[in-house]
């Protein structure tokens, strides 16, 4: 396992160093260097603003090689709710059960259908842990990863709890292995709605080893689907024997307030990360003391926004609330999981701590940290602070500390270039070549 | 190290900046969460003390390797009699402050609480300057 895999990449063909990403990252993890946006492993937290913000499309989402599910004689595959939302209203869930059967799984579970244990375990713990509160929830990977790199003061009340996902992967290894079927046979798959979910399966935090053995990106299953919905438009409809009805409560539950309306007390719904940055720091700052439970998801209206979403996510929302209003009676079976309820209470607790990742400190040493702090208050004096990017940092902040690290040039800034050309303290050709360092070269070759 | 900021009297939206700068430095110097928060909580709570009950104040921060020193001073009515002031939940806090969720009369006993050293002096009709001293290693 990797200590912090990132599944978000930039593709070097595409990418031009715009810095659109570079500003909206909540970590500042990005800087432009060689004309190419580059992610700081240690600071990014995966919550894929800087794909949605990217306008060249430069930045993707890694994804296992789909073939890896043959591995397996039992292929799992788990569904994120959002999945259905992605599909017009006359695309039926037995339609898209069927194709997912087409295509190679011989299961389907939906990861909602864990919902009515996840809610018992979260209430149990947080019966159990009164002086945790406020709750903070750990639906979103993204935001448990920003707890640790920028709120580590509040990692400790971070409800310690497996998500939907991991559940049902638990549910059905135990199932099938119940059944006599050998560990090394079964496959189970999760279809990611986004690029921190990934990261959750590759390195989970509080984990050893994710209990999920492979991740399908929801925009490539979706084409697949619609794909196979094409080719079979005149067949009849195949039996789907695992389809259960899912309540409209399990259904909600990725939406903004699914888990807030739930539970008692005083709990608010927070999404978008730079929002939910906002009700951190007011909670570090005890400036919010009556809150219960925070319900934080890094993505606008939470799993409809994830980044590997194909349609709008006000369409999403739509048509989930549709799917709410289907009847009980049209659904063929009954959920299984919740006769498994008392095993995955017990087994729903993350085993570990979720450590740390702090990214501010200076140095570990105070007297260093400080000296390091009058530089950057000196720099901070001279450049100035527009934050326009143009020295491949976010901010002129970041630049001055980026210099007293040691990883970058005061005289990256352009500012500064022209100050320094103006006194004869610098050539136009070292300041083109500093540039050219930004940017990269090509950038300023003459157009044929 | 020294950082200052400004406090405009009666501007709530604003209260808090200083604090939040504070602990961005904090947070850099490697200072432990709990200290921080100590800090945070007390100079926050003197500078809704400035917004609430004085005209104009400024933040000085004094940042040495073992301890920080955050002073206060306003331009204000002044506090006339300080040991009432300090008590829990005495306050002078119009009806106005109240509805907008201050003046519990918390804030004075809270700066105690989270300071090693408190010291206020106030001269009626003038102003009032709070000093705290907290340790990072207590
Ligand atoms: N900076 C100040 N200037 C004038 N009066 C003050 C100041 N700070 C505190 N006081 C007085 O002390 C009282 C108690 O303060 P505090 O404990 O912070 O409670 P609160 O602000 O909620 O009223 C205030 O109501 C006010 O009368
Ligand atoms: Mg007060």
């Amino acid at each position: 396992m990797e200590p912090f895999y990132h599944a978000l990449k930039v593709d070097p063909k595409t990418c031009v160093g715009c810095t659109h990403c570079m500003s909206l990252c909540p970590t500042q993890a990005i800087r432009v260097r060689d004309g190419q946006a580059s992610i700081n492993k240690n600071a990014c937290v995966d919550c894929g603003m800087c794909l949605k913000s990217c306008p060249r499309r430069a930045i993707y989402v890694a994804q296992d090689d789909f073939s890896r599910i043959f591995q397996y004689r039992y292929r799992v595959v788990i569904l994120p709710t959002v999945l259905f939302g992605q599909f017009a209203e006359d695309v039926t869930e037995d339609q898209i059960f069927a194709e997912l059967h087409d295509m190679g799984f011989t299961h389907v579970i939906e990861a909602a259908q864990t919902y009515g244990i996840l809610a018992k375990a979260t209430q149990k713990y947080m019966k159990e842990n009164p002086l945790s509160r406020p709750f903070i929830s750990g639906f979103c990977p993204a935001i448990v990863r920003l707890v640790q790199v920028r709120f580590p003061s509040l990692l400790d009340h971070i409800l310690p709890l497996k998500q939907g996902m991991d559940l049902a992967a638990i549910y059905a290894r135990r199932k099938f292995t119940a059944e006599g079927v050998a560990p090394e046979d079964i496959g189970i798959f999760y279809v990611t709605p986004c690029a921190a979910k990934i990261a959750a399966v590759k390195s989970p935090v509080g984990e050893d080893a994710s209990d999920i053995d492979g991740v399908i990106n929801l925009d490539f299953l979706y084409n697949k689907i619609q794909m196979g919905l094409t080719l079979h438009k005149d067949a009849p409809l195949p039996p789907v024997p695992e389809q259960t009805y899912l309540s409209p409560d399990a259904i909600a539950w990725s939406l903004s307030e699914g888990e807030a309306s739930r539970f008692e007390g005083r709990c608010l719904a927070i999404d978008g990360i730079h929002n939910v940055s906002d009700i951190l720091e007011k909670i570090e700052n005890d400036e919010l003391l009556d809150i219960d439970y925070l319900e934080l998801r890094a993505c606008d209206h939470s799993c409809s926004g994830g980044t590997l979403t194909v349609n709008n996510r006000f369409l999403t929302i739509e048509r989930l609330r549709k799917r709410m209003q289907l009847r009980t009676e049209a659904r063929p079976s009954a959920n299984d999981i919740p006769r498994h309820e008392d095993y995955l209470i017990a087994n729903g607790r993350l085993r570990e701590k979720i450590p740390p990742r702090s990214i501010d400190q200076l140095d570990d040493n105070f007297v260093a940290a400080m000296e390091k702090m009058e530089k950057i208050k000196r720099i901070m004096q001279v450049l100035p602070a527009i934050d326009c990017g143009a020295c491949g940092a976010p901010s002129c902040q970041t630049l001055a500390r980026d210099v007293v690290q040691g990883k970058a040039k005061l005289n990256q800034c352009v500012f500064m270039q022209k100050l320094l050309c103006k006194d004869a303290l610098m050539t136009a050709g070292e300041s083109l070549r500093l540039s050219e360092r930004t940017w990269g070269i090509s950038r300023f070759e003459q157009p044929e | 190290m020294e950082f200052s900021y400004h406090i405009e009297g009666g501007d709530f939206s604003k209260a808090g900046l200083a604090s939040s700068e504070v602990k961005k430095i904090l947070k850099q110097l490697n200072v432990s969460a709990s200290v921080i928060k100590r800090v945070v909580v007390a100079l926050y709570e003197a500078e809704v003390n400035v917004v609430a009950h004085a005209y104009e104040g400024d933040v000085r921060v004094d940042i040495a390797p073992e301890r920080v020193v955050v002073v206060v001073e306003d331009r204000g009515p002044g506090i006339p009699d300080i040991p009432l002031a300090m008590q829990e939940g005495y306050s002078t806090a119009s009806a106005a402050v109240r509805e907008m969720g201050f003046g519990a009369g918390m804030g004075l006993p809270n700066m105690r609480k989270n300071s090693d050293e408190l010291n206020i002096e106030s001269e009626v009709g003038k102003g009032t300057k709070v000093t705290m001293l907290t340790r990072f290693n207590p």
